[in-house]
């Protein structure tokens, strides 16, 4: 077919950032279909309530004080979360990996809290169908706070490369604080779940 | 930024055509080497690798349904024994939804889409590499079981107990489970890519009411599969914990359920129905437009019909649960939205029958398939409504009536288009055209050999035969219609034998195609048969829905670099264009990375630990997949 030029895209920047690019909602899909899954645990949750003669199943309530430390502690890692989002946005090299150390630590303590979590609970995964959901809410949750994790470091060790002058580098720092803002907004309902819902 | 504005930026604007081609191919071809094949990221070749792919299973899984009608030739054949048929039509159900349906309709997007909507590859091209190879070991794994015979026996919906740690002794469940997550992950990720380049790489001016009626399809179908496959996902990691590691999720005596079970996998396995069909609902408005000379009739109620049947789809999940015992009043509600949903189908068939009835129909051998949808699909979209009728439904409930419905709704509502759609862009996929002759033949012997075979089914099933037995008695009277079945399975299987000759022979020495054959309006006809690796040496610029019958000229965009994987990113609505974007280079990562994760979901069949060692291997594939190279690609 012949061709007739309409249109001259050269003044166009060679990089689309923020909701611009296509990294970014891929970013928002995949919060998307985890959010589903999450939902869907939360929904098994109900439903599996909504059977039980009572609930807890043959088990204690779970112990309020470390899954309410992991939420304050989560609630709290959004100012640098938020800050360092900005920082990468603005390409602001020295803060944004200031703040990806920070929010490296802040990946990892939530963790340390998380161990002893799941013993709160006060059931084992295989003891009875109130157990092995508040053991999948927790599994599910922990396993996004792993890849968050293993995400941030090794970002981090990137924005300390040659690599990081770049602002493809800074948007990968942003997208990543909004995965991380996602794991922490997923957690409130599940939070919930396990420790009010029993409590209601 | 700024490492890639340097001296040696080239663009093609002063370039002419030849250079253009020549930078262009250089830096967009996949080499012709070993190493190339496996690290390719160019969406079609990996579409065309997961169309042969596909079709290689709906291969395998007709020859199981042949085995299964050897055996119900005649009252109490003795061919297959109850425990290999079991795994049988568990294979054949498992294998044509999962690893046929499904996969066939996202490999042709994966073709197709990035061409309808003028970009040079799909959005996340390694993510879409990496599907592939998930999908491809997803196929191996099921099939390797089954030769082994491990091969799951617990039916394609695979319902606890029966398939839980209790029953399913052995590991057929597990490989059945692990078959889901599998193919799940590589339908997650290309819809994933679907989404985003539909939404993001679209021509300039391809505004969202120019796009081509396929690409909306499947814009609907992917935001399905990332609504509806969390849920069969959820259920089958819950069945390999109850199997592997004691949860009690499905364990009634400990507080668990097992219409849960039911409950999460119809609630993916419904709206799966539409997932399959709608892309080919896409196929058909394509074929009709191009063989009737003229735009679908109503498109804005067309894209309506589409987005409505893709919500509506997620309220039915219940009516295959009509005989589990659930409450009335929701009974009755998931009648009327199952009913409900035949509003949007009614009102495609009928903008189809006036786009025919305005047009001047060239009567091609894709036009014949959408013919042969159209009867098909209405007689199964009306044994539809009678079935989403509660008592009508506890009557015919797992007798081969449900058979014969299903088969009629996904073979003719899917299948006939999807061998219209072969024919119809098998001359961009090849640059030669299939054969009309032969094409008329495979037509009538799919189309008869079809009604023959699942017809009769009606009847047996309303005489009462319950689906899924490998025997009957004599004395029940339903061997006569049975070798009448069996005998017309064989003209259908030689229908798509003749396809599938067909299909080789033309791709050898069929007629040189031309880049638009059939005088199409999409872009995908813009340019040569098959397309250079690169797509459109100049990105389109769309001012119509139907832009290759505005002008004789094609309308581009000049401007973007040559020295770099470089595509145009656009607006979501209007389709502006707002930035150069690079698209990444080949990468050998994405197959190791399938290839680790493959491991680990083989071995945790056998132990949870696998999840915790091999989580290692995944995360050095996926560090040495995102780590940058130093390329111009990488750059900002």
């Amino acid at each position: 077919m012949k061709e007739r030029v309409v249109c001259d895209v050269s003044t166009l920047t060679s990089h689309a950032s923020g909701a611009a690019s296509p990294a970014w909602w891929g970013t928002l899909a995949f919060m998307v279909i985890e959010g589903t899954g999450f939902a869907l645990a939360i929904v098994m949750y109900l439903y599996l309530m909504s059977i039980a003669p009572a609930w807890p199943i043959d088990a204690p309530r779970p112990d309020l004080w470390a899954g309410t430390a992991i939420t304050v502690l989560l609630l709290a890692s959004l100012v640098p979360n938020f800050l360092v989002s900005r920082w990468a946005k603005r390409r602001d090299l020295p803060k944004a990996r200031a703040g990806l150390l920070v929010m490296s630590c802040l990946g990892i303590a939530p963790l340390l809290i998380r161990i002893h979590e799941f013993p709160a609970l006060h059931v084992g995964w295989d003891r009875n169908a109130y157990g092995s959901i508040v053991w999948l809410l927790l599994g599910l949750h922990t396993s996004h706070v792993l890849t968050d994790l293993a995400e941030t470091l090794v970002l981090t060790c990137l924005m300390f490369t040659r690599h990081s002058d770049n602002a493809r580098r800074h948007d990968d720092v942003a997208d990543n604080a909004m995965y991380w803002n996602f794991v922490v907004v997923a957690w409130l309902p599940i939070y919930g779940c396990i420790y009010w819902v029993p409590r209601l | 930024m700024t490492a890639h504005d340097r001296a040696n930026d080239l663009r093609d604007t002063d370039l002419d055509l030849a250079d253009v081609d020549r930078h262009l191919t250089a830096i967009w071809r996949t080499p012709r080497s070993f190493w190339g094949a496996l690290s390719t990221v160019d969406h079609k070749i990996i579409g065309r690798r997961y169309i042969v792919t596909a079709f290689v299973f709906l291969f395998l899984g007709g020859i199981l349904s042949l085995l299964m009608r050897l055996q119900l030739s005649r009252a109490e054949a003795r061919f297959i024994g109850p425990d290999r048929y079991n795994q049988i039509f568990t294979m054949h159900g498992t294998n044509m939804m999962f690893l046929f349906a499904v996969p066939v309709m996202e490999a042709i997007a994966v073709y197709l889409v990035p061409l309808m909507v003028g970009t040079r590859n799909i959005a996340f091209p390694r993510l879409n590499a990496f599907s592939y190879w998930m999908f491809l070991a997803g196929g191996i794994v099921l099939w390797a079981a089954f030769i082994i015979d491990a091969g799951p026996d617990v039916g394609w919906f695979a319902y606890v107990p029966l398939s839980g740690p209790q029953y399913g002794v052995g590991k057929r469940a597990d490989i059945w489970a692990q078959m889901i997550t599998f193919t799940e992950v590589s339908a997650l990720a290309v819809s994933v890519e679907l989404v985003v380049t539909i939404l993001k790489q679209r021509a300039p001016g391809m505004s969202l009411d120019r796009v081509p009626l396929f690409v909306w399809s499947m814009l609907v179908t992917s935001f399905m599969v990332i609504l509806a496959m969390p849920a069969v996902m959820i259920a089958s990691t819950s069945l390999i914990l109850d199997r592997l590691v004691g949860t009690q999720f499905f364990n009634p005596a400990e507080g668990g359920d097992v219409l849960l079970w039911q409950h999460l996998f119809w609630f993916f396995g419904h709206p799966e129905v539409y997932i399959i069909f709608l892309p080919a609902v896409g196929m058909v408005s394509t074929i009709v437009t191009t063989f009737t000379r003229r735009p679908v009739f109503g498109y804005l109620s067309m894209v309506m019909a589409l987005v409505s049947t893709g919500v509506l789809a997620f309220g039915l999940w219940v009516h295959h649960m009509f005989v589990a015992g659930l409450p009335r009043l929701g009974e009755s509600f998931f009648t009327a939205s199952s009913m409900a949903i035949a509003v949007p189908a009614g009102l495609q068939i009928f903008c189809w029958l006036a786009t025919i009835w305005l047009g001047r129909p060239v009567c091609k051998t894709p036009l014949l398939f959408v013919f042969g949808f159209i009867i098909t699909f209405v007689i199964g979209g009306m044994t539809g409504v009678m079935v989403a009728s509660v008592p009508f439904d506890t009557q015919v409930h797992d007798t081969y009536f449900v058979v014969a419905h299903f088969h009629y709704v996904l073979v003719g509502g899917a299948v006939f288009p999807l061998l219209g759609a072969i024919y119809y862009w098998f001359p961009k996929f090849t640059g030669r055209t299939m054969s009309e002759n032969l094409g008329h033949w495979v037509f009538a012997l799919v189309f008869t050999g079809f009604h023959l075979t699942f017809f009769p089914m009606h009847v047996l099933g309303l005489a009462g035969m319950p689906r899924r037995v490998y025997t009957y008695q004599p004395e029940l009277a339903w061997s006569g219609l049975n070798l009448m079945i069996s005998l017309s399975a064989l003209v259908l299987a030689s229908g798509f034998l003749l396809f599938a000759i067909d299909v080789v022979r033309s791709a050898r020495t069929g007629p040189v195609a031309g880049p638009n054959p059939w005088g199409a309006p999409t872009l995908e006809w813009a340019t040569a048969s098959p397309p250079a690796p690169y797509n459109f040496a100049r990105i389109p610029v769309v001012r119509s829905g139907e832009p290759l019958w505005d002008d004789e000229e094609l309308c581009v965009a000049t401007g973007l670099c040559v020295d770099r994987r470089e595509l145009l990113v656009s607006t979501v609505a209007s389709s502006t264009p707002q930035a150069r974007e690079s698209s990444p280079r080949d990468s050998i990562w994405p197959l190791l990375a399938a290839v680790a994760a493959s491991m680990v979901l083989v071995w945790s069949i056998f132990t949870p630990w696998a999840v915790v060692w091999g989580s290692i291997p995944i995360a050095i594939a996926l560090i040495g997949w995102f780590w940058p190279k130093g390329v111009p690609e990488d750059e900002s």
